[in-house]
């Protein structure tokens, strides 16, 4: 198999509870090949003690024990499979309510949601708080997959209909790149395989779309942000002088001469060297791995952020921030909590919660300020030494925080920086 | 460059740089779990690159039962030899000759459980606060819910439904006293991914991984080598086969799959073309559906 160009693109799943989620990653990795014999076996073996009729593909995804014997997923779960043209992780994430959290961690690094709508049953809140969860973790394409067609007949009416109603409550939010497939994921339709059942679908089957969708633009290639995440500094010979700072590039690019500050002591410089996985470079491109040297002897170290003098993140300790809190413990008003943004790591207080969304209906709820566990809240976090940030919606990597409980240790909430 | 994308060997690469690089700002004393398989060789060799030209800032641990292929001694000593490392050794003969665990018996009984108390005892004993290992998500069902910083209790357990969320690429290594961190940089990996790496990058791998001749017994559908610690039934024989293994664990329960492919090119064809699970050889998963949840709960790999 070549591999030479073949991108990663990661995607999520999101259904409530029966609308064939496993069954559609069962099928995704079935059709294209990515089950072992093994695997299928220990599956056909399980689908006949419960009685099934045929393999039932939604066993591929089972995991735990507990999973298992309840049916239900628990925590997101990560499956890969590749196809000629790209290597696909997914994340398979539990739809209940109670696991907004779960889904929040599935959407944080995909590149692509892909949102269960039972046909029978149409737009539910549930789907529109899938949308809303996507458009909120800015994941850049939504693709609505509206499945069990053949429990409707296959008829494009009831296509069309959830397709009307989607979009006109989804308008409003982040997402520019919805699209629609009408599926069977028990029967296979649309799914690797194009249905002979709905001839009047003239889009492309889930993993053609997933195979050709533009994704090389998802991360923001224009702002050139370098966290350094550990200073390298060789005692040995040949290195004596060597001084090099460590860290995966955020975003953007950066080349050998390039004038850089150092953030958020403001100090400048110039690249002198970059050194790549595989030895020395004239440019770098977001998300590498290098280490970069600099021209002049100045003080740096893990959590500061190396950016181009002419296009600088802000350096704020008042941020506005999207809150999900993840914690099983209620938040505790003005308590201090460890910040984490790229690899800076401050204390942090939550000022001000200045409102609630209730995730059914989608509105504000001002007048409520406790912190609950899936709530999502627009706060005010004031931080006890600056921040490089960028908002999220320009940049995943340098918008995105998360806070911990000093008290447990516990990542307690997710923040998408406004 | 004129191409400003990643393809995902090398975007798969520059992630576990950066896990490795988080381990090492994070943690007070890390150790790469070293196996001798290819896996742990693949980490070992992404460490090498996070801290270019500096030396890899973790030492090595090497979890020994006793029950080895020789082979993967010699490559052990080998590689940490050349990387001026420093190795700690814990023995699981020890503990059984010292009484802190009691050898199963009968004819399939493995060394492979005593592994936990050994690798724990050893973790506590160097007062390791990261254990970096290289598990994938691929390998196993329980794996597939793994996160990067995995935590583990003041028992070494790993409590698989109270796991930290993992969001971005930010990880939460804060622990008490007591308490220590897996961290596994190539969880994102898939067996394929780890076979074109290698033979991208040319990583010299143990011998076992290339079809050879071997003294084999047909058990439980593999080749299983024969040596000092197997003890033959009366319908078992030895044979002579042309096998390689697909992974490395104990000698007395990793099977061997006959195979032609005696090159990192052949056997990255080989792979393409499997129609079996890498772990399907080993006997040490086939115990029950969830042998590989119950033993991680306890703190095993």
């Amino acid at each position: 198999m070549k591999i030479d160009n073949n991108q990663l693109l990661r995607f999520t799943t999101a259904g409530s509870v029966d609308d064939g989620k496993s069954t559609l990653i069962g099928r995704l990795l079935y059709d294209s090949k990515s089950i072992f014999e093994d695997q299928i076996e220990a599956i056909a073996n399980t689908s006949k003690k419960k009685g099934f009729d045929g393999i039932d593909l939604a066993l591929f995804t089972d995991g735990l024990r507990d999973e298992r014997e309840q049916g239900i997923t628990i925590d997101v779960a990560y499956r890969y499979f590749t196809t000629p043209k790209r290597k696909f992780i997914i994340a398979d994430t539990p739809g209940h309510i109670q696991y907004t959290r779960n889904m929040v961690t599935g959407a944080s690094t995909a590149n692509v949601a892909i949102i269960l709508i039972d046909a029978r049953h149409g737009v539910i809140e549930q789907t529109k708080r899938h949308a809303f969860i996507a458009s909120l973790l800015h994941i850049p394409h939504v693709i609505v997959c509206i499945n069990k067609m053949d429990l409707v007949g296959y008829k494009e009416e009831n296509f069309n209909k959830i397709t009307k109603e989607f979009e006109e409550f989804s308008s409003k939010m982040l997402t520019k790149d919805f699209r629609f497939i009408p599926i069977s994921a028990l029967h296979g339709d649309n799914v690797v395989n194009r249905s002979e059942n709905m001839p009047w679908y003239l889009g492309a089957p889930l993993l053609h779309t997933l195979e050709t969708l533009h994704i090389s633009s998802d991360i923001n290639k224009v702002d050139a942000r370098f966290p350094v995440q550990t200073v390298l500094r060789p005692q040995r010979e040949g290195f004596y002088d060597y001084r090099a700072y460590a860290g995966r590039l955020a975003s953007g690019i950066l080349r050998i001469g390039d004038k850089v500050t150092i953030m958020p002591s403001g100090f400048t410089s110039t690249i002198k060297g970059i050194e790549g996985p595989s030895g020395k470079l004239e440019e770098a491109i977001a998300p590498l791995s290098i280490s970069i040297e600099l021209t002049d002897d100045i003080d740096v170290s893990r959590g500061d952020m190396i950016v181009r003098s002419n296009n600088m993140p802000e350096a704020a300790q008042d941020i506005e921030v999207m809150l999900c809190w993840l914690g099983d413990a209620d938040a505790r008003p003005r308590a201090k909590y460890t910040i984490m943004h790229t690899s800076n790591e401050q204390k942090a207080m939550i000022k001000e919660v200045v409102y609630k969304i209730d995730i059914n209906t989608l509105g504000r709820k001002s007048d409520e300020k406790e912190l609950q566990m899936n709530d999502i809240c627009k706060v005010k976090i004031r931080t006890t030494k600056p921040l490089m940030i960028d908002s999220y919606r320009e940049n995943r990597n340098t918008g995105s925080i998360i806070l911990i409980d000093d008290s447990t240790n516990e990542t307690v909430a997710a923040g998408m920086i406004v | 460059m004129s191409q400003y994308f990643l393809n995902y060997l090398d975007e798969l690469e520059s992630e576990a740089i950066y896990v490795l690089r988080e381990v090492q700002a994070q943690f007070q004393n890390p150790v790469i779990l070293f196996s001798g398989g290819k896996d742990s060789i693949v980490v070992t060799h992404l460490a090498k690159k996070a801290f270019y030209p500096s030396q890899i800032p973790f030492a090595f641990m090497h979890v020994d039962t006793g029950h080895n292929f020789p082979e993967t001694i010699k490559f052990r000593d080998d590689l940490i030899k050349s990387l001026e490392a420093r190795l700690i050794v814990g023995s699981v003969q020890t503990a059984i000759d010292e009484g802190r665990v009691v050898e199963e018996k009968g004819k399939s009984a493995t060394r492979n459980a005593l592994q936990i108390t050994t690798l724990l005892d050893a973790i506590a004993d160097n007062k390791v606060d990261c254990a970096i290992g290289g598990g994938r998500r691929d390998e196993e069902k329980a794996r597939a819910k793994e996160r990067f910083f995995s935590h583990r209790d003041d028992f070494g357990q790993w409590d698989p439904k109270n796991q930290r969320p993992e969001l971005w690429n930010l990880f939460n290594g804060k622990y008490f006293e007591g308490e220590h961190f897996r961290v596994f940089p190539i969880s994102n990996w898939t067996e394929m991914d780890v076979w074109n790496y290698i033979k991208k990058e040319q990583i010299e791998v143990p011998s076992l991984y290339l079809a050879h001749d071997r003294e084999v017994v047909w058990r439980n559908n593999s080749w299983i080598p024969n040596s000092e610690f197997l003890v033959l039934d009366a319908k078992e024989k030895v044979e002579i086969k042309k096998v390689r293994f697909r992974t490395l664990g104990d000698i007395t329960i990793t099977g061997g799959i006959e195979s032609e492919a005696d090159t990192l090119d052949k056997i990255v064809t080989e792979v393409s073309a499997m129609k079996m699970t890498e772990r399907g050889n080993r006997s040490d998963d086939k115990r029950s559906e969830t042998a590989m949840e119950d033993r991680k709960k306890q703190g095993y790999f």
